[in-house]
């Protein structure tokens, strides 16, 4: 039996800076082709920075999958996350070559300048960590992205001053 | 002249993006209209930001560790003037490093503008291509691949033409050709490098393989990690489109094939063939049985090649060379060269290439320069979370799949991740553990839970909680989850643990018995005290110890309470004198 629950519903986003008009365009263009989910999703995450659960419900709903499907898609993939995160996603690169370079104190160091822990936002909305399997700049090590930008060679102290620079170009604007 | 600065990720992590903008502008404001250009990663990445200046009759100079200063000096000596740029020339050291390797696959890398074509057709470029669909058979083609001996570069070594004719030979309207390029292994970053520096020559090496299987469609599947290699890849497919070497009808003939990529979305897993298809599909990227093979059922159940990067990257050379002029080449089970990522505690650290039947010492310390900062060689750790530590007693061990599978490692996708003797061996095997226990896919219930426990083992003997038998069931547990996971990543899964426990025991030993860290890695383990006759009293630890368990009088010695002692390691950090003696 199909499910109707979702058909005549009208969909709202909890989140008010949802603008589902931009998904538009998107679920139009892979409509009807088959595997694009993954890539939907990718799509999603770049224009709202996250993936809340009333959106993944309208994905599925669109692309006629049921939600726990689309949800199982997203919690397999590190990429995807379901909380919002801050202005800069710090991607700290936890690979092999990194670890024996020490990113555990690097790790010590972001967490002792940020006040928050792994996923979470800083209370000024600017920055949240995440660490990461590899980034593939293993000779840098240890290494760490901010946006589209890496960062090589890091110490407690250089990572400290990253930050603040980047804090102190928002406070400027 | 011609003013080339390396690009590649690497490069730009280390400034190659500022002192390109400074060279431009530099260039244009005294109106010489000398082209500055990019190219890929040459492999030096200790070395990087790279700037080669060529000069008309070809001579090059290249210059290292490029700051803003050595660019002004650069931009100085092209205008004819006084100059320091002298002193940031790259050393004869380091030059006869990068010419003892023997590159075929980063052949361009570092060498040519990997977003012009031109530089690569100039190169030899798509004269293999032509060669195959203009002269050969494709039962020709994949005759020529078996000459070369050639094995699958993502790690198993399995012969390439084998899985080109199983493909060849599956019926089926429909034959796809995907490129594996969900370079996971934490410590490798060859495919990247060939990616971003040279991305034709993946196009042309799948080109070639889709005419010897009979494929019109060819997908590329790239770590979203890599936006840079994305980029270049999909300007490299527009002009390849352009030039008719992508498309309907290619050199004339009735041959078809076309490229898409596919951006990954981050898991470990989908390294696997099975999976890579699953995730493909859009799917969670789980692994299925084998067989069916991929070259039977792929996918979208149609036959399909799967092959990792730097195998497309050494086709088109074994067309243009022959396949006898790769197998001369290695030892008698492992044909032509393999890239290297050298990481680490490594003097010179970066990508290399040589051929098969080196020592790993001729890497290490040939290539590699030794050890960082003078210390103790201790292994390599090679295959990364699928692979082993190989010790310095075998040091000598030949790069060989079979050699290298004998010591308890796999050569892998090309990982060689250097430790000296600050790296506690007992450490690498949790994080291993950590790692594969995160990326299992939860699938089979052996690597699901058996890593998990495993961890848990390793966590606790690294937290000083280790108990008697320990070692003895974590060979136990590893044995059972080999012989019982369903795929590769949980079958190679314990090989870390196995091999330190072979080369290592002793680490194990110290952890569980005696609670002591050697390598002074392992926090719990560790004991802070202050000797009292090089301490001068001058309060800075006792300032800064966030325990407050130093206590002592100004310029008396002090004394850490090891009850309040959280071990946090700042007193060692301040203290100016190297009165804190940690064990």
């Amino acid at each position: 039996m199909e499910c109707n629950c979702a058909k005549d519903r009208e969909w709202k986003f909890t989140d008010p800076a949802i603008d589902i008009t931009l998904m538009e365009p998107v679920l139009k263009k892979y409509e009807g082709t088959e595997g694009s989910l993954i890539t939907i999703l990718q799509k999603a995450q770049e224009f709202y920075g996250y993936l809340p659960m009333d959106l993944l419900a309208y994905i599925a709903h669109r692309i006629g999958v049921k939600p726990a499907k689309v949800l199982g898609v997203v919690t397999f993939y590190t990429q995807f996350r379901t909380k919002p995160v801050g202005k800069h996603l710090i991607l700290l690169c936890q690979g092999t070559a990194c670890h024996v370079n020490g990113s555990a104190y690097i790790e010590e160091a972001l967490r002792d300048y940020l006040e928050v822990e792994e996923g979470e936002i800083t209370p000024d909305g600017l920055f949240t960590y995440n660490n990461v399997a590899c980034l593939g700049c293993c000779s840098l090590s240890p290494v760490m992205m901010i946006g589209d930008k890496t960062y090589g060679t890091l110490t407690k102290e250089k990572v400290v001053r990253i930050l603040k620079e980047i804090k102190q170009e928002e406070e400027a604007r | 002249m011609k003013i080339i600065v390396g690009k590649g990720s690497c490069g730009i992590a280390a400034g190659a993006a500022e002192i390109y903008k400074l060279l431009e502008q530099g260039v244009q404001d005294t109106n010489l209209n000398y082209p500055v250009t990019v190219t890929g990663c040459i492999g030096m990445c200790y070395l990087e930001p790279i700037v080669d200046v060529v000069e008309d009759d070809g001579s090059k100079h290249t210059y290292v560790k490029v700051t803003p200063e050595a660019a002004n000096e650069i931009l100085k000596s092209i205008r004819g003037e006084e100059n320091k740029a002298e002193q940031y020339a790259i050393s004869g050291e380091d030059l006869e490093g990068l010419n003892e390797q023997c590159r075929i696959a980063l052949k361009n890398c570092g060498i040519i503008n990997p977003e012009n074509i031109d530089e690569y057709i100039e190169k030899e470029g798509y004269i293999a291509a032509e060669k195959c669909i203009m002269e050969l058979t494709p039962e020709q083609v994949i005759e020529e691949v078996k000459t070369s001996g050639i094995g699958g570069r993502g790690g198993a070594g399995f012969p390439t033409w084998f899985k080109w004719k199983a493909a060849r030979d599956s019926k089926g309207d429909k034959k796809y050709v995907i490129c594996n390029a969900d370079e996971g292994d934490p410590g490798a970053f060859m495919d990247r490098a060939v990616i971003e520096g040279d991305p034709h020559a993946l196009i042309e090496g799948m080109l070639i393989a889709a005419y010897a299987i009979g494929s019109d469609e060819g997908i590329v599947y790239v770590r979203a990690e890599y936006p840079l290699a994305i980029i270049r890849l999909e300007k490299a497919m527009e002009q390849a489109r352009e030039r008719g070497l992508l498309g309907k009808n290619l050199f004339g003939s009735d041959f078809c094939f076309d490229i898409r990529i596919k951006a990954g979305a981050g898991a470990f897993v989908c390294g696997e063939e099975t999976a890579l298809i699953a995730s493909l599909e859009g799917e969670r990227g789980m692994p299925r049985l084998k067989p069916p093979f991929p070259a039977q059922k792929g996918y979208w159940q149609k036959p399909s090649n799967i092959n990792n990067v730097e195998t497309y990257a050494n086709i088109a050379w074994i067309i243009r060379n022959g396949g006898a002029a790769f197998s001369a080449m290695g030892t008698e089970n492992s044909k032509g060269t393999k890239v290297f990522a050298l990481t680490g505690k490594i003097a010179k650290g970066g990508l290399v290439e040589v051929p098969m039947g080196k020592t790993i010492r001729d890497v290490v310390f040939g290539v590699g320069g030794g050890i960082k900062d003078g210390k103790a060689f201790k292994a390599v750790q090679m295959g990364g979370p699928s692979g082993g530590c190989i010790p310095n007693e075998l040091v000598d061990t030949m790069i060989d799949y079979r050699t290298l599978a004998a010591t308890g490692a796999i050569m892998g996708s090309g990982g060689m991740v250097v430790m000296d003797e600050t790296t506690c061996m007992v450490d690498m095997a949790r994080f291993f553990l950590d790692f594969t226990c995160k990326e299992s896919c939860g699938k089979c219930i052996h690597c699901r839970i058996g890593t998990r426990r495993m961890l848990e083992i390793l966590e606790r003997i690294c937290d000083g909680n280790g108990r008697e038998g320990d070692i003895e069931l974590l060979s136990e547990l590893s044995e059972q989850i080999k012989d019982g996971a369903l795929c590769a990543l949980g079958q190679t899964a314990p090989n870390p643990v196995l091999t330190t426990i072979r080369y290592f025991r002793n680490e194990y030993e110290d952890h569980i018995h005696r609670k002591k860290c050697t390598a002074h890695q392992c926090k719990p383990l560790l004991t802070y005290e202050i000797d009292a006759e090089k301490c001068t009293g001058c309060t800075l630890c006792s300032r800064k110890c966030p325990a407050n368990a130093i206590t002592g009088e100004l310029k008396k010695s002090h004394k850490i309470d090891l009850e309040k002692c959280i071990k946090c390691g700042k007193c060692a950090e301040v203290c100016r004198f190297g009165a804190v003696v940690v064990d």
